[in-house]
């Protein structure tokens, strides 16, 4: 691990609040993960001792915890933790620059349709992304407001009196194996706080991406809509092929006060060898809202279930989710809803669609205890299956105690009909197209929920996945 | 990502008094068992003893409550003083037109009256069905690999001296009237183990009814039973078991392994009534085109009881359908949980499946798991599975009260029809009569016991 000298430079560097230029340093906390590492990220930040002890009470928990495959995918067994670099920030090696990026990658890019002028964005800060990703192009209109967004360590650092209160809250470090790692080596992501009674017009937004091999991304992301507020977020996510796996896994926690309202939308669209496990979870207090709209495309093996914990009385939850698995991929997504007040109401929408050897499954949990009164969930599931050697599972968990609520789960699984692609090729649509066509119509309900850049970008994702699957 | 998907974390370790059993539960050797048969309880009881207790980390013990399968203490029954009152009971409001009547009282046979049986078909005692078609029992007997989570339940059954019946009807043997067979079992800390085997040949159809009850209420007992019903090509079978053993103390352990060949049709019932806790696991094979599998259960649910029932649909085959209603009512602090999973291997293209549980909550305190799931591996296939979970609506009670029927009344017209649903989809009116009539008897009780 790095040796006192440098740890004195990384402190006078963050001193001097080199933090938003972080070209300027070059870091990589090395290969494996140990209490060094920890320290190494914590000294890099300057970090309070309380979030430095957080930390390390959190690597203790993940080297305690098991895998959870007893319930999910071995392919979990194939992450390699010491062959992961847990912390790696400009300077050191973005291994391949952007020109060294492989054609097909960059051709991707493009044809994800993100506009000139962000693309222009992202180009001017893309070296940063590895483990100090933080978006500053909002940051001053939205400052004038009232409002705070800045990445983890700032937030922490500059504004502890807002976020520790609610920092590993929402979610427990010890929530999971993988919430504990996150704890123990988090690096960027969004602090956000929105003062009370302002309702944020435009969405904010991130993005993320991974750029270096055997590398690890752990951002960290809270959200306080203080009350009455209003915010949308929005996060996207790429990363380069690599031939080695690569993690992906953050922490996200939303805290809605009474009567406010969160949006998160997510299009995760990490490359193939992406382990994304993710573990998300808002908190809804009196008569507010929190929804979650969730979009998989990407990554090897996505384990994610947004939840919703309805703290106070007439909370809402929901939960809009799209999962699309082509080959060798497996999006194990799902949704949580746990109802801890009266006459709190979740709604869970998830449609999947399989791609050739592609596998996608849902798991959820509703859980409404006895105590309370008048509370609802509806739960849709509804996959569709494309080739005859695609996968689909569906694995819903719901508890019901009393008899003053009422909950419906339903859940289809279909494929597209041969009629159907007869009748689009008999207009003159090939076979590719037509196919295009029924699964674009299939998830059109849910697309519409996006917001209208995403909701385009979407459907130029699942025609690009859709290419070449028939036939 | 989160644990909170298996929510209690507690590994349970045992106490060591946690035997469940110290002795293989072999009550009488018998000269005229098959050496094979020997064999295999050998194998089984070895079995039994390396296979773990179920802990909180198994996903198939998800949600059940643990401390439910802590036995101490158990030991194989000793046979019932009173067998002429147990007969009477059997026989007194069994359905008039029947095939056959057995009736065993802890593991042992106390009576038996055939009526009305096709030439050619079998139904034996499982004991000298053994000792007479050794080799038609073996082909068929305790074949299926446990995958419900009951593998250990299932090693103690196969460990065991049995008590049930072999059924066996030959190709072509065709029979509408039901054979019934009466399950008694009692006495302190007592062991039972019922096995019913039925073989339906090429286009054969027989129907069966298994009847669990107590002899005395308030003993301690534990049925581990299991069920293997085969029907091969064109064969029917209809096998219904009606659970109705003590609510004190009383568990009740059944795994159902079905298997439905070329164009075989099987409906399998559930009805549970009694039992202090029930595992039912059925496990449901279509093997080959065609095969056709429906699941119904119906649930009456009061006091502390827990009902947990565990399914899996396994299509195997092209063009196989298979259909599941579950339908539980649940009252005071009961709790049911259904787990049930459809898996449509790879190249059992064409396949049509279909799940439904719904739950009626009538009180405060009740609680109902549902965990339906769909693992779907191949192409051209139509699935769903639907989960309900709510109360009777002030409308309905509403409805019935502007006719002039008190609420009370109102609420068990309503609670037995929901149940009624999955009963009606059975064969045979008088069975039917039969087990709704011991539904209503239920409903009785619970309002004696409010």
């Amino acid at each position: 691990m790095a040796d006192s000298a440098t740890l004195e430079a990384v402190n006078i560097d963050q001193d001097e609040g080199n933090f938003s230029y972080p070209e300027d340093y070059a870091h990589d906390a090395g290969y494996g993960l140990n209490e060094g590492t920890v320290d190494y990220i914590s000294n890099i930040k300057g970090e309070a001792e309380w979030i430095r002890e957080f930390r390390h009470k959190a690597l203790k928990i993940f080297f305690a915890k098991p895998m959870p495959t007893h319930w999910a995918s071995k392919d979990l067994e194939n992450i390699i933790f010491n062959d992961i670099r847990y912390y790696l920030s400009k300077g050191q090696a973005p291994t391949r620059s952007w020109d060294e990026v492989p054609d097909d990658v960059k051709k991707t890019f493009e044809r994800l349709g993100i506009p000139e002028k962000e693309r222009k964005y992202l180009a001017g800060v893309e070296a940063q992304f590895d483990s100090e990703a933080a978006y500053s192009n909002v940051k001053e209109e939205l400052t004038k407001e009232g409002v705070i967004f800045v990445n983890s360590t700032e937030g922490l650092r500059e504004h502890p009196e807002i976020f520790r209160k609610w920092f590993g809250k929402v979610i427990p470090t010890g929530d999971n194996k993988f919430s504990a790692l996150n704890s123990a080596v988090f690096s960027g992501g969004s602090f956000i706080y929105v003062p009370p009674g302002l309702k944020v017009k435009h969405p904010l937004q991130a993005y993320f991406r991974i750029n270096a091999e055997n590398f690890g991304q752990f951002e960290r992301t809270l959200i306080i809509v203080d009350e009455g507020a209003e915010v949308t977020y929005m996060e996207g996510c790429t990363a380069p092929k690599f031939e080695t796996a690569t993690l992906h896994s953050a922490v996200v926690e939303l805290v809605a006060m009474k009567d406010a309202k969160i949006q998160y939308i997510t299009v995760q669209n990490w490359s193939n060898n992406v382990f994304n496990l993710v573990t998300k979870r808002g908190l809804a207090h009196e008569n507010a809202e929190i929804r979650w709209i969730d979009c998989n495309i990407g990554s090897r093996l996505t384990m994610k279930y947004p939840g919703v914990i309805m703290k106070g009385r007439k909370a809402r939850g929901e939960v809009i989710s799209i999962a699309l698995a082509n080959n060798g991929q497996h999006q194990d997504t799902g949704a949580k809803m746990i109802h801890a007040a009266d006459e709190t109401t979740s709604n869970i929408v998830a449609k999947s669609i399989s791609v050739g050897t592609g596998q996608s499954t849902y798991r959820g949990q509703v859980h409404i205890p006895k105590h309370l009164k008048g509370c609802k969930n509806n739960t849709e599931c509804d996959a569709l299956l494309i080739n005859s050697s695609s996968r689909t599972d569906t694995y819903p968990a719901i508890t019901v105690r009393g008899n003053q609520h009422s909950t419906q789960h339903e859940a289809s699984v279909s494929q597209v009909s041969e009629d159907q692609i007869f009748y689009m090729k008999q207009r003159g649509l090939s076979e590719g197209e037509a196919m295009s066509l029924s699964v674009n119509g299939f998830v059109n309900d849910l697309v519409r929920e996006f917001p209208m850049e995403y909701s385009v970008e979407l459907k130029r994702l699942i025609d690009m996945e859709m290419e070449g699957s028939v036939g | 990502m989160s644990i909170v998907l298996t929510p209690m974390e507690e590994t349970i370790t045992l106490e060591p008094t946690e035997v469940w059993l110290s002795n293989p539960p072999v009550t009488e050797s018998d000269a005229a068992t098959p050496i094979w048969y020997r064999e295999l309880q050998e194998k089984s009881w070895e079995r039994f003893k390396e296979l773990p207790v179920p802990t909180r980390t198994n996903q198939h013990w998800r949600f059940a409550d643990l401390k439910m399968i802590r036995f101490a203490d158990l030991a194989s029954a000793a046979s019932a003083s009173d067998s002429a009152s147990l007969i009477a009971r059997a026989t007194a409001n069994r359905p008039a037109d029947f095939a056959a009547h057995f009736v065993f009282a802890n593991n042992r046979l106390i009576h038996s009256e055939i009526v009305d049986l096709p030439a050619g078909a079998i139904c034996l005692p499982l004991n000298e069905a053994l000792a007479a078609h050794g080799d038609l029992v073996r082909g068929h007997f305790l074949q299926e690999t446990q995958t419900l989570g009951g593998d250990k339940f299932a090693a103690l059954h196969g460990a065991a001296t049995l008590s049930g019946l072999f059924v066996h009807f030959p190709k072509g043997c065709v029979s509408e009237k039901p054979i019934l067979v009466h399950h008694f079992s009692g006495g302190e800390g007592q062991l039972t183990f019922p096995h019913t085997l039925v073989v339906a040949e090429d286009n054969a159809a027989v129907s069966v009814v298994d009847v669990f009850e107590s002899i005395t209420v308030s003993e301690q007992t534990l049925t581990v039973g299991v069920v293997d019903l085969t029907a091969d090509r064109g064969g029917r079978i209809q096998y219904v078991s009606l659970q109705n053993l003590s609510d004190n103390g009383a568990k009740h352990v059944q795994i159902n392994n079905t298997r439905a060949g070329r164009d075989a049709a099987v409906k399998v019932g559930f009805i549970n009534l009694g039992a202090a806790w029930v595992r039912n696991e059925s496990l449901n094979r279509m093997t080959d085109t065609g095969a056709d599998c429906q699941i119904f259960s119906a649930n009456l649910a009061n006091g502390i009881q827990e009902y947990d029932q565990r399914t899996l649909q396994s299509h195997e085959a092209q063009h196989t359908t298979s259909d599941l209603f579950f339908k539980n009512a649940l009252y005071n602090k009961s709790r049911t949980i259904f787990s049930g999973l459809i898996h449509v291997k790879p190249g059992a293209h064409h396949t049509d499946s279909f799940q439904t549980c719904r739950n009626l909550l009538g009180s405060e305190e009740a609680e109902a798991n549902s965990m339906p799931g769909l693992e779907i591996d191949a192409d051209q296939v139509k699935c769903s599975h639907g989960s309900t979970s709510g109360q009777i609506s002030d409308e309905e009670i509403f409805y019935l009260q502007a006719r002039g029927i008190p609420a009370d009344d109102a609420r068990k017209i309503i609670s037995l029809g929901f149940l009624n649903e999955s009963i009606e989809k059975l064969e045979g009116d008088e069975l039917k009569a039969y087990l709704f009539a011991a539904v209503e008897r239920k409903f009785t009780h619970l309002d004696e016991s409010a």
